[in-house]
């Protein structure tokens, strides 16, 4: 009996959908300049904010000129968060004295903030001063979010315009993204999260009387326990709504004082898909046939909808182990039974399985709970999540861009079946399209072959594992997935802050993060350049059923032929060998 | 073409050629074009060195598994060669039936029309563009030109394939003329237009040849595809054999897959089977082409039409039989029905049109009005004339007239007859019809209107319901008024038609068509067509037509047939479906290899990853032997259907996507497991392993 869990579920989608439309409408209006209601509000800022950077919105950037703005922009970024983690000690806002952060560690951390990842291997509470959380963190929250959304508008305006050449203003897009749309539904979030009692101020760490004094094995008592405070709720708002994921302590959403209760852990899961499930019907508005943004839609959310049917399914039923002699209760009445190891008795195994499959599927990397722990079919869906490219919502604007590489490279396979060259939106798919969607979509599978294969033969990565056998193999395997999905999710149990893994999973970051944005950048370039083919019988639908079945069966396959030999030594041989 | 081999596509000649140049196509040179089967090709001499390695005693498996494996990616190799070399078999049997018709032979060059008794004689070879020269009955036409004087029978034979002889004359749409073909009577005097080496017929040998076969723009993107994941599927090898030393040493145990075992693993994922049919589908894709009498100019042609959405067509023999004919009479004015009948029938007994002798046919139908001679009546035949625009005949001084409305209007009316309101009705009401109606009239007199009705084709109207089901539009192209071309359309069942067509309407019309993104395909033979044979999209020219359209068009036709449009659509989409069904079928069968390999290779080390292999291969080596000898012989399993082509149906893009990936994605996920299970069944019982 696990009705509770799929009521749970299902209503999570459902609230999910309810808010995403009309969000969807709100985004699409926004970015093709039409008035909405805080246009009023916003509209003289924006104007003040282009004086100031003198930046003229009415320029049409071709797409060179684009994605030259994207690099240089992530590149001053890239230098200035840099510059405040290694000289953190010396700036201000850091009432416990942390020191200034190594440069492998501040590389790998601004590579992660950078490319919107938010790999995090450092604790945040030990780390990090409330400067380079906020000056540094938060404000990369929200300009790595935006760049992903730029992107993809560049890419929608590739597909609506016909035989011109510019994509759009490069700053025009951000600044919009970031006022219309990021601010507004931080600030929202924020409120709501502190009035659940999330941590926001300026105060140094406090020390508490814990309630009950523990006793270590040798001896010792520990009575008292340090608390730590800090602006935690304004960067959580936009962790999750900007598929960041970074949390502001060590244990991200896991943590009390960043997830208190169901209420906050409903808004932060919703954050999660918010964006990326919106864009979806942003991209049918823009490009004038909802149709086809509601059949990505579908896609996506069928696939998600299975994976966390499957998580939620393993982790009730839990293993062989726990079972044995009913140590564990695995009915879910009454109480939360099941594989509970890692999880918070606040949330339980749905709530938790949930979340897991969110923020693998948008590549968000925030947890509510520690993936190691799960069963091995269970901890391995969010890694397939991630290997699929962060496709399944995926990432804000990256998400969706992705998925259109895999629906370019299914539209390619099903147009030759049926003996036509073949068009996406009007727009003919060409060689040059096809070796940029491969870029596209091969990006994530590269890195993350390349970064696993490498660490799997320097002896020093061996030691940075908490389990032998397969179960630490997927530890490793894990850790290379989020950095090449640049999701940013942790297993746990792996030891990620030694110099090679910081340089490995930084560069492999950086890779799967821009290559595909030149190739997206690219594609759109080409397209704005084409002509419009009329639509007619011979046309390949790319909006019904049989669709979006043939481009989930694409996704998978590839994914499931990049992976499937990496997942049977790790998940798949521990499950065996239960 | 005169090289026909219809029955039988493979003969023991071709076969015993394509395995010769199986091996010759094992050239460093000849492999690097195609960059999966380099793959294999690399992978096999990597094994071959191995297993020399393997003989010192450097090795990481058996010298038996190492030797097993390199003979069978060898032959790998061998068969994707094959594939290619039977497909380019046909085209080089063709090219050297027409090297042989490419003779150097003595031309009388002169140096202007007017001065025929001046001749030089040259060699073929020297003759240049604009040089005149003169041909006399029995020769062979030295060059490719344009008659300028003279008109003769031409046998074009070794081009056409056609033995009856064709009419070449000065002037009008059947001035061009082939080297290469002979003439059989009279003289003819023509103006050389493309000299040795750039003629009509070296491109055709170039192009059935595949000499001058270049990689259009849909099989570079699949190529590029391929690529990809072929690269993906390294990089997926390449880091499992890291894994496995990795989760080898947490063991503590020695990593147990050996390089040979991965070289397997990477042939076997690799898209090896549209890998190596990729080029042989091409080549048969222009093959059927030319088989169809129809001679690209470049495979482009052959893409661009399967993606052809409009067809415009000639309506005469395309949509219509050539000839109108009578259908109906219609008295007016009181007059008898039979008599009418009888004066029509009078009227056209020497009437040698086809429209006259459907008139007599018709008469002698309905009322048993048997032919008359003309002179045992005593009576006098008047011919059409341009003057008059009517024909009929004269007896003893009674006068029987039958013609186009407004003569026979002007004609009654000179004599002091009127023109009745019931005739005109009578004649608006053919013209709705689609028709076009005649006036008899005897003695002055208007005695009614015969019905002159286009004769539609049969099958046509679902030929183009089919054609509207896979989206492809049809408008008919006809010199008719609106209201005639509106009423054939409807009964034709095409979607459009462009009425009192001219060649500057034609043009207009398919750039509009293009300006709202279609593409657009036309036929066309006259020198007035080229303009729009060289804007449209697929343009197939006439070879019976002038030089000016076969250079306009990107496909020739030389059968000159106006249906053949069709014909080209569909291979269009045939090569095109066949690319994406086997490029399926070839990633769809990877799933059953993984559950070959996978556990082959790691049950030493996770004893419960037997659980995976689902198939029950006997052993390890077993079922990495059977998943490298499936992926072997599937490539010579579907030669035959990489040369036919998949199945084609006129149905919508959906049904066809439905049906195909059924085939090919279904079928190629499910026949790998079936198949590599009866291998290793067989190799298991005949003791190999």
């Amino acid at each position: 009996m696990m009705t509770s869990a799929w009521i749970q579920i299902a209503l999570y989608l459902i609230i999910l959908i309810l808010l995403a439309i009309p969000l969807g409408n709100y985004i699409g209006k926004v970015m093709t300049g039409e008035k909405v209601f805080l246009s009023k509000l916003i509209a003289p800022i924006e104007k003040v904010i282009y004086k100031l950077l003198k930046v003229d919105v009415s320029e049409e950037m071709n797409w060179k000129k684009y994605a030259i703005s994207v690099f240089v922009f992530s590149g001053i970024f890239f230098v200035l968060l840099f510059g405040i983690q290694v000289l953190q000690g010396v700036l201000p806002l850091n009432p416990e004295g942390l020191k200034n952060v190594r440069w492998d560690l501040a590389f790998n951390t601004t590579s992660s903030f950078v490319t919107n990842t938010n790999w995090q291997a450092y604790s945040g509470e030990s780390t990090l001063s409330y400067f380079t959380q906020m000056l540094g963190l938060t404000v990369q929250n929200f300009v790595s979010a935006a760049v992903g959304i730029a992107v993809l508008f560049a890419l929608i305006r590739g597909f609506v315009r016909v035989q011109k050449k510019g994509l759009g203003n490069f700053y025009q897009d951000v600044t919009r993204i970031i006022l219309y749309i990021l601010i507004p539904l931080s600030l929202v979030s924020a409120v709501a999260l502190t009035s659940q009692g999330v941590s926001q101020n300026f105060k140094a760490y406090e020390q508490v009387d814990l309630v009950e004094p523990i006793v270590l094995e040798d001896g010792t008592v520990i009575e008292k326990g340090v608390v730590p405070l800090g602006p935690a709720a304004s960067q959580i708002a936009i962790k999750q709504l900007g598929t960041n994921g970074g949390g502001f302590y060590g244990t991200n959403s896991a943590h009390p004082l960043e997830n208190p209760n169901n209420v906050t852990n409903l808004i932060e899961m919703l954050s999660i898909l918010l964006i990326p499930a919106a864009l979806c019907f942003t991209f049918g508005r823009n490009i004038h046939d909802r149709r086809q943004g509601r059949a990505i839609f579908a896609a996506m959310f069928i696939v998600l909808t299975l994976a966390t049917s499957a998580i939620v399914v393993n982790e009730q039923m839990a293993t062989p182990q726990l079972s044995q002699n009913q140590t564990v209760d695995l009915t879910p009445h009454q109480q939360a039974g099941g594989n509970m190891e890692g999880k918070e008795s606040r949330f339980g195994i749905a709530a938790s399985s949930t979340w897991t499959a969110f923020t693998t599927a948008a590549s968000n990397g925030s947890v509510n709970a520690m993936h190691d722990s799960y069963t091995p079919l269970g901890g391995m869906i969010p890694m397939i999540l991630m290997q699929l490219g962060e496709v399944i919502f995926g990432g804000v604007g990256c998400g969706l861009y992705g998925m259109i590489g895999f629906v370019i490279l299914t539209v390619f396979i099903a147009g030759l079946m049926v003996g036509r060259t073949p068009e996406y939106l009007g727009k003919k798919i060409e060689p040059y399209e096809m070796k940029m969607a491969v870029v596209l979509c091969l990006a994530t599978p590269i890195a993350i072959l390349i970064g696993s294969g490498i660490a799997a033969i320097v002896p020093s990565v061996a030691d940075s594992l908490n389990n032998g056998g397969a179960h630490g193999f997927s530890e490793l395997l894990y850790t290379y997935t989020s950095a090449g999905g640049n999701n940013g999710s942790a297993f746990a149990g792996f030891n990620a802050n030694t110099i090679f893994v910081n340089l490995s999973t930084g560069f492999s970051m950086l890779f799967a993060r821009f290559a595909p944005i030149l190739a997206t950048l690219a594609i759109a370039g080409s397209l704005v350049k084409k002509k419009k083919i009329a639509t007619g019988a011979g046309t390949l639908a790319t909006h019904n059923a049989m669709f979006v079945g043939l481009l989930i069966f694409v996704i998978v396959l590839i994914g499931a032929l990049s992976f499937f030999p990496a997942l049977a030594l790790g998940p798949i041989a521990e499950f065996f060998g239960m | 073409m005169n090289v026909k081999n219809k029955n039988g596509f493979i003969d023991r000649k071709m076969l015993k050629r394509a395995i010769k140049d199986s091996f010759i196509k094992l050239s460093f040179k000849t492999q690097k074009e195609n960059p999966v089967m380099f793959l294999v090709y690399l992978s096999s001499i990597l094994t071959t060195l191995l297993w020399i390695a393997s003989l010192c005693g450097y090795s990481d498996a058996s010298p038996v598994f190492i030797f097993g494996i390199t003979v069978i990616l060898w032959f790998t190799v061998l068969f994707a060669n094959f594939a290619e070399a039977i497909a380019e078999g046909r085209g080089k049997a063709q090219a050297d039936a027409l090297r042989a018709s490419k003779r150097d032979v003595e031309a009388h060059r002169i140096p202007s029309v007017n001065r025929k008794d001046q001749i030089e004689n040259v060699y073929s070879t020297a003759l240049k563009k604009g040089d005149i020269v003169y041909v006399e009955a029995g020769e062979q036409i030295p060059a490719d030109g344009d008659v300028i004087e003279g008109a003769a029978s031409v046998d074009e034979s070794a081009i056409t394939g056609e033995s009856a002889p064709v009419i070449r004359e000065a002037g009008g749409d059947r001035s061009a003329v082939t080297g290469g073909t002979t003439l059989i009577s009279d003289w003819l005097v023509i103006q050389v237009t493309h000299a040795s080496g750039e003629s009509f017929l070296d491109k055709m040998i170039a192009m059935v040849e595949g000499a001058a076969r270049k990689r259009t723009p849909n099989e570079i993107a699949l190529q590029i595809f391929l690529i990809a994941l072929t690269i993906i599927f390294l990089l997926v090898t390449v880091s499992l054999y890291t894994y496995s030393a990795f989760s080898a040493s947490l063991a503590g145990i020695a990593n147990p897959i050996s390089v040979t075992s991965l070289v397997a693993l990477l042939v076997c994922l690799a898209p090896t089977t549209i890998g190596a049919l990729l080029s042989a589908i091409g080549i048969a894709g222009m093959s059927r082409l030319n088989q169809a009498n129809v001679l690209a100019m470049s495979g482009r042609a052959i893409e661009a039409a399967g993606d052809v959405d409009i067809l415009m067509l000639d309506k005469t023999g395309t949509i219509t039989l050539g000839n109108r004919q009578a259908c109906e009479f219609i008295p007016v004015d009181g007059a008898d029905m039979e008599e009418l009948a009888d004066a029509a029938q009078l009227s056209s007994l020497s009437d040698e049109t086809p429209e006259g002798r459907s008139i007599v046919v018709l008469a002698k139908e309905k009322f048993n009005i048997r032919g008359r001679n003309l002179h045992e009546l005593n009576m006098e035949f008047v011919p059409f004339s341009a003057k008059t625009r009517m024909s009929g005949v004269n007896l003893n001084g009674l006068e029987i007239r039958k013609g186009a409305m407004d003569a026979i209007k002007e004609y009654v009316e000179a004599h002091g007859h009127v023109y009745s309101k019931e005739c005109q009705q009578v004649v608006e009401e053919i013209s709705h019809k689609g028709g076009t109606p005649l006036i008899v009239a005897k003695d002055f007199k208007i005695l009614g209107v015969i019905y002159l009705k286009d004769i539609i084709k049969q099958g046509v109207q679902e030929k183009f319901a089919d054609l509207r089901k896979m989206g492809i539009r049809t408008i008919m192209i006809t010199g008719d008024n609106p209201l005639t071309a509106a009423a054939i359309a409807a009964e034709a069942g095409v979607d459009d038609f462009l009425a009192e067509a001219t060649p500057e309407g034609k043009l207009q019309m398919i750039r509009d068509f293009q300006a709202k993104g279609h593409l657009v395909a036309m036929t066309g033979d006259g020198t007035n067509d080229a303009p729009a044979l060289a804007q449209a999209d697929v343009a197939v020219a006439m070879n019976t037509g002038t030089q000016a359209a076969k250079e306009a068009g990107n496909m020739v036709d030389l059968d000159s047939s106006p249906t053949k449009l069709i014909e080209v659509v569909r291979i269009g989409k045939q090569l095109l479906m066949t690319r994406g069904s086997l490029t399926t079928f070839s990633i769809a069968n990877d799933l059953a290899k993984y559950f070959a390999i996978i556990p082959a290779l790691f049950m030493g080390l996770y004893p419960g990853l037997r659980a995976l292999n689902i198939m029950h291969l006997h052993s390890a080596e077993s079922a990495i032997f059977s998943a490298v000898i499936y992926n072997a012989l599937i490539i010579i399993a579907l030669i035959p259907l990489a040369l036919k082509g998949v199945k084609y149906r006129e149905v919508s893009a959906s049904k066809l996507l439905t049906r195909n990936l059924l085939v090919y994605g279904a079928g190629g996920i499910i026949a790998p497991f079936i198949a590599v299970k009866v291998i290793d069944i067989i190799i298991t019982a005949l003791g190999i392993i």
